[in-house]
């Protein structure tokens, strides 16, 4: 019974005096697309400096603003990362937490591709058909919708393949889904004159019909896994995925991009901004923290040095897309004056 | 069965009252019960068979998958260490060895296996045969033994991970360039390099020494093996002695009244709680109310113990009550006071039985990730902890995060780091047997 009261003793000693401690490593959190990226560059910093190599927690854009925003001090972390940029309600949680110096760091661009096996032929569709196969609801005739009643790609037109509709993408938690939402699917969708006009007067329906996706199984939910989704799509030519570029580039030989408005996913394409389904990714640094938090400096000239992110960086050959020369000079500046530079 | 026996000889007699036509009825009856008796056999074997085939083939893909990893391909290089690169002053100061830029004698170490290619575009690709790791392995290697300045090292350097893959066979020539990882004049250069000698095929001893990292030739296991130690010592600290005491107290001291009953039912249900709740728990009051460090083993333990303690206490109060109360009795006969009886009869003659389901408990939380989630324990750390306060991950996030993650060369040490882990439980669970086989009585 001593001994026990001992050991309990030592550990929330042990424990209490850890937590004073102030913290000698960055923290990291935010966007699975992002953490590839964040996570070579973590370890390239803590192998070429004297600091710790900063630990990077996957969370999602929305979950890792959140914990960003928390306020200021040791218990929360110093970068988040995202696949969009913040938004206005997130900057205002963060002022209303005291957290009001945030750098925006944009790193470079990722395409979201549309795939399918290498068994199947490659499929060329427009972002409109593309609206057209996976909306909740479909435009009938000017000013009505109905209720998605595609079940072949050929319903949707008859260029495309006499296949059933089944796409595997991420869950509405995740970044990917929202851009492809946002970018693919809206993309499509404000094509159509009516809907495009209905943008002015009424903002919330517009969003509901354009970022609805269908719900009876065309659309499967696979997971933030997009290694599991590349497989289902190996066992199952007719099916297709939806997923970030870095995952088409490494599975080369057992999935293909299709094109998308007649472009093909390519480094190239993206990079030039001609693939219409590509996002920018950012990361945002907290300068309340770059004094207390060694590395904070580092980390982010490690990130915005051109062996990392330049056409030739190691970050390419992750998959990053990265920015025109004028755009990484500015961020990189951004970066190294920890401008807050968020303007809202 | 017996059901059907007794009605069937019960409906004879009433019928019409004779033994006899009682055993005819049975003979009739026979066939259909050795035939019953004979299905319900095979049910079983075939339950046997399909869960013994499932398991097998389990271990298959996985031993498949993952043996592969325990291997490595690497290059030897020859490498002239000038010292004017890495330390030009002479001083020998290690801050001066570990910044200095191995990177360049590495590439001309590269460039100097094919003189031939000129080509700034094809020098660049040539470079991408090694992996970015060779430059650490120069510079420990420079660490270690300083006198190796101005000299010619031959060290073997791992491969890139593509190349690694091409040479297992995971990547395959014959499909078309653009498909593939390695170009064509990759293969030709590594084909080139093979003839002369210089790849080797080693153990991976890196897998087993190293921690996280993004490269898969350079990720090992060794930060999630010392980061489960810590999170298991934590939670076998805590848990333990809170579950024994529990455990004697409900079992020998506690009168039986409603609120030890409510007590009884919750620790039940409590073991039945999904771990998830555990690390929301853990996360609401362990970092958020007494801020505690977020992703450290000391959290993860405390969050781990919770889930371990029910079933701690239970497997304790069913080996408390296996010892029989003849012991107790002859022990009070000669004047042991009540903890005496405890701590020098009862609880000696339980501990098989509470080890056992300790050491089962502590596998349970071995294996567990999800309440790790919540409280920052999933996460890319490369560096080794130094203790339970640094932050660290444990082996199956490891998996998890290996099994996410792009590049095709984590799929097999995913594969590698199950058969770890497995091995652990394995052994574990045999720990456990055997301290029932030898130590446990019966009475």
């Amino acid at each position: 019974m001593k001994r026990k009261t001992l050991a309990l003793a030592v550990l929330a000693t042990v424990a209490v005096a850890g937590a004073a401690e102030a913290r000698d490593q960055i923290r990291i959190v935010g966007s699975s697309t992002v953490y590839p990226f964040a996570t070579t560059v973590a370890e390239q910093f803590g192998k070429t400096t004297k600091f710790k190599t900063p630990v990077i927690e996957s969370t999602g854009s929305g979950g890792g603003l959140k914990l960003f925003c928390s306020g200021v001090g040791v218990e929360h972390p110093d970068i988040t990362n995202a696949s969009r940029a913040i938004k206005k309600s997130e900057v205002e949680r963060c002022h209303k937490n005291g957290v009001t110096d945030i750098t925006e760091i944009k790193i470079g661009y990722d395409g979201i591709v549309l795939a399918n096996s290498k068994a199947a032929p490659k499929m060329k569709i427009t972002r409109q058909q593309l609206f057209m196969a996976l909306a909740k609801d479909v435009p009938a005739g000017e000013g009505k919708l109905q209720p998605n009643p595609y079940k072949m790609w050929s319903d949707v037109d008859p260029s495309l393949p006499k296949t059933r509709i089944e796409v595997l993408g991420p869950p509405p938690t995740s970044g990917t889904r929202d851009a492809f939402a946002e970018l693919a699917l809206e993309g499509g969708c404000k094509k159509i004159g009516w809907i495009k006009a209905m943008k002015k007067q009424d903002k919330k329906k517009y969003k509901a019909i354009c970022h609805s996706i269908r719900e009876d199984g065309a659309y499967v939910e696979a997971g933030e896994n997009d290694v599991l989704i590349v497989r289902k799509l190996e066992a199952n030519p007719e099916a297709f995925g939806v997923f970030g570029f870095s995952f088409l580039d490494q599975n080369a030989d057992k999935v293909q991009g299709s094109l998308v408005d007649g472009v093909a996913p390519e480094f190239e394409n993206i990079a030039s901004g001609k693939y219409p389904v590509s996002r920018p990714l950012f990361f945002y640094v907290k300068k309340a923290h770059a004094g207390t938090i060694p590395g904070i400096a580092g980390y982010i000239k490690e990130f915005t040095s051109e062996k990392a992110w330049g056409p030739d960086g190691y970050l390419t050959d992750k998959g990053l897309i990265p920015m025109p020369d004028a755009e990484r000079m500015k961020y990189r500046k951004d970066g190294a004056g920890l401008n807050n530079n968020i303007m809202m | 069965m017996s059901n059907a026996v007794a009605t069937d000889v019960q409906v004879a007699p009433n019928m019409n009252g004779s033994p006899r036509n009682a055993s005819e009825a049975v003979a009739k009856s026979l066939k259909r019960r050795y035939a019953a008796e004979k299905r319900f056999r095979a049910y079983g074997l075939v339950a046997i068979i399909f869960a013994a085939l499932c398991l097998a083939i389990l271990l298959v893909t996985i031993v498949g998958k993952g043996y592969s990893a325990f291997t490595q391909t690497m290059i030897r290089l020859d490498i002239t260490l000038y010292p004017q690169d890495i330390d030009p002053d002479g001083t020998r100061d290690p801050d001066v060895l570990s910044t200095a830029n191995y990177q360049k004698l590495v590439k001309q170490a590269v460039q100097d296996l094919f003189p031939e290619v000129t080509n700034r575009r094809e020098r660049r690709h040539l470079q991408e045969i090694i992996s970015p790791g060779a430059t650490y392995h120069i510079r420990d290697a420079v660490l270690e033994d300083t006198s190796l300045i101005g000299q010619r090292l031959v060290i073997e350097v791992p491969v890139s991970d593509d190349l690694d893959q091409f040479n297992k066979g995971f990547i395959s020539g014959d499909v078309p360039e653009v498909e593939r990882r390695v170009s064509d004049k990759q293969i030709a250069w590594f084909n080139r390099l093979k003839d002369r000698g210089v790849i080797i095929s080693t153990f991976n001893t890196t897998l087993f020494t190293a921690g996280d990292s993004r490269e898969p030739e350079l990720a090992g296991i060794w930060g999630a093996v010392v980061g489960s130690f810590f999170t298991m010592a934590v939670t076998l600290l805590l848990s333990f002695p809170l579950a024994v005491g529990a455990a004697v107290y409900l079992e020998e001291f506690a009168p039986k009244n409603r609120w030890t009953d409510l007590i009884e039912v919750n620790i039940n249900n409590l073991a039945a709680v999904p771990s998830i709740v555990f690390g929301l728990l853990g996360l609401a009051v362990f970092i958020n109310f007494f801020g505690l460090p977020r992703s450290a083993p000391v959290v993860g333990g405390m969050v781990l113990a919770l889930m371990t303690l029910p079933t701690i206490i239970i497997a304790a109060r069913a080996a408390l009550k296996a010892v029989p109360p003849s012991i107790r009795e002859g022990a009070f006969g000669i004047g042991a006071s009540p903890i005496q009886v405890v701590t020098h009869h009862v609880l000696p003659l339980a501990m098989p039985g509470i080890l056992t389901g300790t050491i089962i408990g502590m596998a349970q939380a071995l294996g567990e990730t999800a309440p790790l989630l919540m409280i920052g324990m999933v996460a890319f750390i490369v560096d080794i902890p130094g203790g339970p306060l640094d932050p660290s991950t444990v082996l199956p996030v490891q998996i998890y995060l290996w099994s996410d993650a792009p590049e095709r060369a984590f799929e097999e040490r995913a594969s590698a780091a199950i058969m770890v882990l497995l091995g652990f439980l394995i052994m574990m669970n045999a720990i456990a047997v055997v301290l029932r086989k030898r130590f446990e009585r019966r009475w």
